[in-house]
């Protein structure tokens, strides 16, 4: 509970850090009319809006569904070398012509992508450095050999129209109509390739093991994917700058993870996730004149993430702190009930009405706290108050007795901890004094189903193994 | 303005002219760039052997929020505060990554990645928001630049120049690592290797992963405005890697690495001058090249170089 509240904290301050810049920015712009920005960016007049929002849809499309791949695969940080070893490429493919021409970047930066995916499994199979170094090594000198030619490059003649600067951080409102039919070619592709070949790429992903028993050509769907990823990565580029495409990979992949167990509905959600980071992106980006794309779309991400985090229906840490606490409660409240039974069962059951003060007794608690425990009873209507006449206060005298679904439940839990003890000795071999414990933690945890066939096995038995008599719920009725 | 990529080879100009000219420049220059990859290769060994070269790109990233917010706060590109805020990024880069992996499903690698992702692109957002109050150049935090370096700055101490500001806070932080380095050697050495054993020699394992964590991150912020956020990763990782390739003892492989650090600068600098390059990607350049050669022809493990011994076997074995 401490470990989990101290997490969520944190997390909280990290959800707050990119509201406190959204409020610092927000009041930056107020005095250029960032509401008439707005009001301009969804009447989808303009040819660069449409443009810039299907790029950055187009790309989350694609890098969602992808980066789900790497992120089952745990590979995450593939897509990190890959963005940045294709920085040399870049520059390459802008030599060829000295000109943004767009196919030939992407054929350079693809090329060096594809190596440098290449050298990172080579490095790991051939020396005894682990992948981490591996990528690492690529991913900074790649990227070093590219900083060498970008400044090269700016010195050139021609390096002062390069726009190279643009492939840092980003910027959708640079997309051409050029970028966006290269963009949709890979989406197309990507799908096309993902649909068709489904199940491999699915056998791969999980158990690459069985996947070489069935015969599949494993390093050519390796490489496969790979030459995908490096396709998204490379338009993604333009949009979203070099450091934060591995982003865009791996947190809608993320986010999806959390929520689904099934590969299919993890491609989905992330592809959503993606596209919505996206249009979040371009559409705050697009509200003051300096603000990059880049980093607005991951952060559209990571919030994504962290609702995912927080709030996701199985995964979630907040519902799993909602369901501990139930339990915890549903717990506690049986093991007043089972105190109970065994006030009654001291009176050889002839004594159904039972005192506060009795029980703090049994419980080994303080009466305040048994009081409390009393109270949850009743709220559940398990319990029913006796001694109406001397008000609602309570007292250690004060009288109380269990209702039919209390008495039931009482002997539920009583007969499941003692048939628990009883399995334990006779099935596991347990000493008769061991198996207390055990049973103390199980008899919460006993569906219906296992009892009656813990019931059969043992042939019905009356006593447990220290004598006492197990409940039977026709038998013992109030 | 010129219209080759290479421009043409003249050994006067390359190797000859930035000693004979700028002579005190270039010597600063070159033993910055040697103090930097230096002192991040020394880190860099552990960093290796304890699989966290991928927490060091995360943290390397996630320092410029950490030196935007600090400028905000106290307004000036004072070291101390920048420090602060760098180490206070690289703490929280840390605990963020455990904290997504300790409370979800979510896999190490992948918590890596949301974690120093988002805390780069707030930094991005911060600079571009505050750009008319900020003296901080994205780009330049993204390439960094040994060129230029404030050299003006001369540090004085009892009266006599000892030589430019930024040198010698690079070389104070290099001589505490190597002070740090004998002074823990041992604990270090056994919990990179072996956190059990370490744990039952009563040497706290986590302790030591902090305090390693600490002080990379104060290697990473001294180094960044010489070499940028992404090159200083591979200061850090070339140098040991390549030395582990040659040998298995640690006290070598970091002398190893130290002789790699000064051949990077030597001639990542002439390299640098001869294409006018950045001196800090011209480092990379020679780091990858020299990583290349060794991984071909390191003596006993280098891929041609088992090659040869194996068909020299083969010829020796076969009637």
């Amino acid at each position: 509970m401490n470990r989990a509240g101290k997490q969520i904290l944190f997390t909280l301050a990290l959800l707050a850090l990119p509201i406190l810049a959204h409020a610092a920015k927000i009041g930056d712009i107020s005095e250029t009319s960032w509401t008439e920005q707005a009001i301009d960016f969804f009447s989808f007049q303009q040819p660069i809006i449409r443009t810039a929002l299907i790029g950055t849809l187009l790309i989350g499309f694609c890098c969602g569904i992808l980066g789900s791949f790497l992120v089952v695969r745990k590979l995450s940080l593939l897509g990190d070398t890959l963005s940045h070893a294709v920085l040399p490429g870049v520059a390459m493919g802008f030599l060829w012509n000295a000109s943004k021409d767009p196919w030939a970047i992407f054929v350079g930066a693809t090329a060096a992508g594809i190596l440098g995916v290449a050298l990172v499994g080579w490095i790991k199979q051939t020396t005894h450095l682990k992948e981490d170094s591996a990528m690492g090594m690529v991913l900074a000198g790649f990227y070093g050999v590219g900083i060498c030619m970008t400044t090269v490059i700016q010195n050139l003649a021609m390096g002062n129209k390069s726009g190279l600067d643009k492939f840092f951080f980003g910027q959708a409102a640079a997309l051409s109509s050029g970028d966006i039919r290269l963009l949709g070619i890979i989406s197309l592709i990507t799908v096309v390739v993902i649909l068709l070949f489904y199940k491999e790429f699915l056998v791969i992903s999980f158990d690459i093991g069985f996947a070489q028993a069935l015969g599949m050509p494993v390093k050519i769907l390796h490489y496969a994917l790979m030459a995908l990823l490096t396709f998204a990565v490379v338009v993604s580029l333009q949009a979203v700058g070099v450091v934060l495409v591995s982003a865009l990979l791996i947190t809608p992949a993320a986010a999806a993870f959390l929520l689904t167990d099934r590969m299919h509905w993890m491609l989905v959600l992330a592809a959503v996730f993606g596209m919505l980071s996206g249009a979040i992106g371009a559409f705050v980006s697009y509200l003051s004149n300096n603000l990059p794309t880049g980093p607005f779309i991951v952060l559209g991400a990571t919030s994504i993430f962290l609702l995912a985090l927080l709030f996701g229906p199985r995964h979630g840490l907040l519902p799993k702190i909602l369901r501990r606490r139930k339990q915890r409660k549903r717990i506690a409240l049986e093991n007043t009930l089972k105190a109970v039974f065994h006030l009654n069962e001291n009176s050889q059951f002839t004594k159904r009405a039972f005192e506060a003060g009795k029980l703090a007794t049994e419980r080994n608690a303080s009466l305040h706290e048994t009081e409390a425990e009393i109270r949850n009873l009743v709220k559940a209507g398990m319990a029913l108050r006796l001694d109406t006449a001397n008000g609602t206060k309570m007292s250690g005298k004060a009288q109380f007795e269990l209702t039919k679904p209390g008495w039931y439940r009482a002997c539920e839990i009583v007969r499941n901890h003692r048939l628990w003890e009883l399995y334990l000795t006779n099935a596991a071999q347990y000493q008769t004094d061991h198996v207390h414990d055990d049973a103390e933690d199980t008899e919460h945890h006993l569906g219906e189903d296992i009892v009656l066939r813990i019931e059969a096995r043992l042939k019905n038995p009356i006593h447990d193994p220290h004598g006492k008599l197990i409940p039977n719920r026709d038998a013992i009725k109030p | 303005m010129r219209e080759h990529f290479f421009p043409d080879f003249d050994w006067h100009t390359v190797f000859v002219q930035p000693w004979a000219e700028y002579g005190d420049n270039s010597f600063w220059i070159v033993l910055m760039g040697f103090l930097v990859s230096g002192t991040c290769g020394l880190v860099g060994c552990f960093v290796i052997l304890r699989r966290m070269a991928l927490v060091g790109d995360a943290i390397s990233h996630s320092l410029l929020p950490g030196i935007t917010i600090a400028f905000l706060l106290t307004n000036s590109r004072d070291t101390l505060p920048m420090m602060l805020g760098a180490i206070a990024a690289g703490i929280t880069t840390v605990v963020l990554i455990e904290a997504i992996r300790h409370s979800s499903r979510i896999k190490p690698d992948a918590a890596i990645g949301i974690v120093f992702s988002s805390l780069f692109a707030i930094g991005i957002i911060l600079i571009s928001v505050f750009a008319d109050k900020i003296d901080l150049d994205a780009e330049c935090v993204l390439y960094g630049e040994l060129g230029f370096i404030p050299l003006q700055d001369i540090a004085m101490l009892g009266g006599v120049e000892i030589g430019p500001e930024p040198v010698i806070r690079m070389a104070i932080i290099a001589v505490i690592a190597i002070g740090l380095l004998i002074a823990f050697f041992k604990e270090m050495l056994v919990t990179s290797f072996d956190p059990g054993l370490a744990a039952s020699l009563g040497i706290n394992p986590t302790r030591y992963q902090y305090g390693l964590t600490l002080f990379l991150s104060v290697v990473i912020v001294s180094s960044f405005e010489s070499v940028g956020v992404v090159l200083v990763i591979a200061m850090i990782i070339f140098p040991g890697a390549t030395a582990l390739l040659i040998t298995d003892r640690l006290p070598k492989a970091i002398w190893l690495s130290i002789l790699f650090s000064l051949l990077y600068a030597v001639l990542g600098f002439h390299l640098a001058t001869w294409l006018e390059a950045s001196i800090a990607g011209g480092m990379t350049v020679i780091a990858g090249f020299i990583f290349g050669l060794v991984w071909m022809a390191a003596p006993k493990r280098g891929l041609l170089t088992k090659l040869v011994k194996r068909s020299f076997k083969r010829e020796t074995t076969s009637p």
